[in-house]
């Protein structure tokens, strides 16, 4: 088996490979490291691999495993053959990078005035700090092609509002304690919103349907800057 | 062919057997929530598997046969006729052009899958023509059946009659599926352990109002955690049983999210899902353990029957 994770049941066809239980940059790189190994050997029982921060879960197709008897104990079996230390020592398969344009502040971003007075900054200087980050894409979930960001600037970090919005607009840029991320549309949510996108995140008719892949490098850029006095 | 919605009952979609594949995007399953009578409901038109039909919630809606056509209705007892002609489920329905079918209130559970041979011609997306109604894709605009929608029905059997035809063999859906007995619910362990297992087990649990697709609601016993720390997102699944801080816990279905931060107590067996989908608010369930040998037996005996009806179907 692997040093860098156990392997634990998540019911009847998935397996929850544990790498750790906190949100770490490492921790998080050996899942994605993890799973693009995973879906490189694409064996004919893989249905998923879907990486969260610490722990990633191997899904099983049962149908293509009908002449064995313990599948869930074949594929423990199967990974226990893998190598997937050698993750461990650098071996990290490249990623997408993006470069996220993003109007800070104002009606984009309500909640930016009182992130900067919690972290007892200026707007600017938030921004300055949110923008000069370089992102990993940690996992997508909560919604279709929402992407949780590691590696905010912990100066910044802001717990979730007390009562959640109504409707936040799709493309919000939001934070959440120490982590930052992007409503792909628009919906009810609780994050602190301090700017806002027009990029895309999700479009089931798109192909690829996300704009981000977990494990993919994100950096943001502050548009109202770029665009110049002008903007 | 198409088929008219007169009216959409209160939660009708486009279903089929989901995504499986695409949880890493944060694109959940979707699909018939009862696969097992959604299953069934094809195999009597003579559907190949996975084709999309209609998923009925609680009560059903009118529709408008604009072309001859072989329907089949699964699941739930529902109260069903065309133009004042009763019609059972269970059973393969031939339907001249012009019928008007009206699919009243579920009398016994809470899903019902009319199948029309041919299936439901939407574009499939991510590989599936299911509706995904949280993220609002597929199926007819990721949406619920409105009034006024068409749907467009691929090339299948057209049969030739002037009056509806009900034909005479029917399916019987137990034990996979017996709504007159109370639901039993087999549970593998989960990763976090509760400090009062007994309560789990020897609680009968109310199904909230609260309920939908994504999960079922349970009241009863507030239930602990052991190790209440607070737990960062992990991956969760149909079928896991999340404990939320109030205590009640939440049994997710078809539509689940793909992760949740809530500890996970267990996991209600593949083969138990058909018989959650078809629980109503207010119902009663109980939870008995269950380990992966017998999940997997009772998950190969269920498919199995569903081979046999196949053949026997021919």
């Amino acid at each position: 088996m692997s040093r860098l994770f156990t392997v634990e049941p998540l019911g009847e066809d998935a397996l929850l490979l544990r790498f750790g239980s906190a949100i770490d940059a490492t921790i998080n790189q050996h899942v994605h490291a993890c799973a693009a190994l995973l879906r490189r050997e694409r064996p004919a029982w893989l249905l998923d691999v879907v990486p969260a921060f610490a722990t990633l879960a191997v899904c099983v197709d049962l149908d293509a495993m009908s002449d064995v008897a313990d599948p869930l104990g074949a594929v423990r079996g199967w990974l226990a053959t893998r190598d997937f230390d050698a993750i461990a020592d650098g071996h990290l398969p490249a990623v997408g990078s993006h470069q996220i344009r993003v109007r800070y502040g104002g009606d984009y971003g309500p909640d930016l005035d009182a992130v900067a007075a919690h972290a007892g900054l200026s707007p600017e200087q938030v921004v300055q700090r949110h923008a000069s980050a370089e992102y990993r894409v940690g996992m997508l979930g909560f919604a279709a092609g929402f992407p949780y960001l590691i590696g905010m600037d912990a100066s910044i970090a802001m717990p979730r509002r007390a009562t959640p919005r109504i409707e936040v607009h799709a493309g919000s840029v939001g934070i959440a304690g120490a982590q930052t991320g992007i409503y792909p549309r628009s919906g009810p949510g609780g994050w602190q919103i301090i700017g806002r996108t027009d990029a895309l995140l999700f479009d089931a008719a798109r192909t690829p349907v996300t704009l981000l892949e977990p494990g993919d490098l994100v950096r943001f850029v502050d548009a109202s800057r770029s665009a110049g006095p002008n903007a | 062919m198409s088929v008219l919605v007169i009216s959409p009952g209160l939660l009708s979609s486009v279903q089929d057997d989901g995504r499986q594949a695409w949880r890493h995007l944060g694109v959940g399953r979707s699909g018939a929530l009862d696969a097992y009578s959604y299953s069934i409901a094809n195999r009597l038109v003579g559907n190949a598997t996975g084709l999309a039909a209609i998923e009925i919630t609680l009560t059903g809606p009118r529709l408008h046969f604009e072309h001859a056509a072989r329907v089949a209705i699964c699941g739930a007892q529902i109260d069903a006729d065309v133009d004042g002609l009763a019609i059972p489920c269970w059973r393969r329905v031939d339907l001249p052009a012009g019928s008007v079918l009206q699919l009243g209130a579920c009398r016994l559970g809470a899903r019902a899958y009319l199948a029309i041979a041919g299936g439901l011609d939407c574009e499939p997306l991510l590989g599936s023509r299911s509706t995904d109604l949280r993220a609002a894709f597929g199926g007819v605009a990721g949406r619920p059946l409105s009034a006024g929608d068409r749907l467009v029905v691929a090339d299948g059997f057209r049969p030739d009659c002037s009056e509806p035809v009900i034909d005479a063999r029917w399916v019987d859906p137990a034990p996979d599926l017996d709504l007159a007995r109370p639901a039993i619910v087999h549970l593998l362990p989960g990763h976090d352990a509760i400090t009062d297992d007994h309560a789990l087990f020897a609680t009968a649990w109310k199904v909230s109002a609260a309920s939908n697709r994504q999960g079922l609601r349970l009241q009863g016993p507030g239930l602990t955690i052991a190790d209440p720390q607070e737990r960062i997102s992990e991956p969760v699944m149909p079928g896991t049983l999340q404990l939320p801080a109030d205590g009640q816990p939440i049994l997710l279905l078809a539509d689940a999210q793909t992760h949740g931060g809530y500890p996970r107590i267990a996991h209600a067996i593949r083969a138990d899902l058909p018989r959650l989908a078809q629980l109503r608010p207010g119902d009663a369930l109980r939870f008995v353990r269950c380990d992966a040998a017998l999940a997997e037996r009772k998950r190969i005996e269920q498919r199995q029957r569903l081979v046999r009806m196949s053949i026997a179907l021919g």
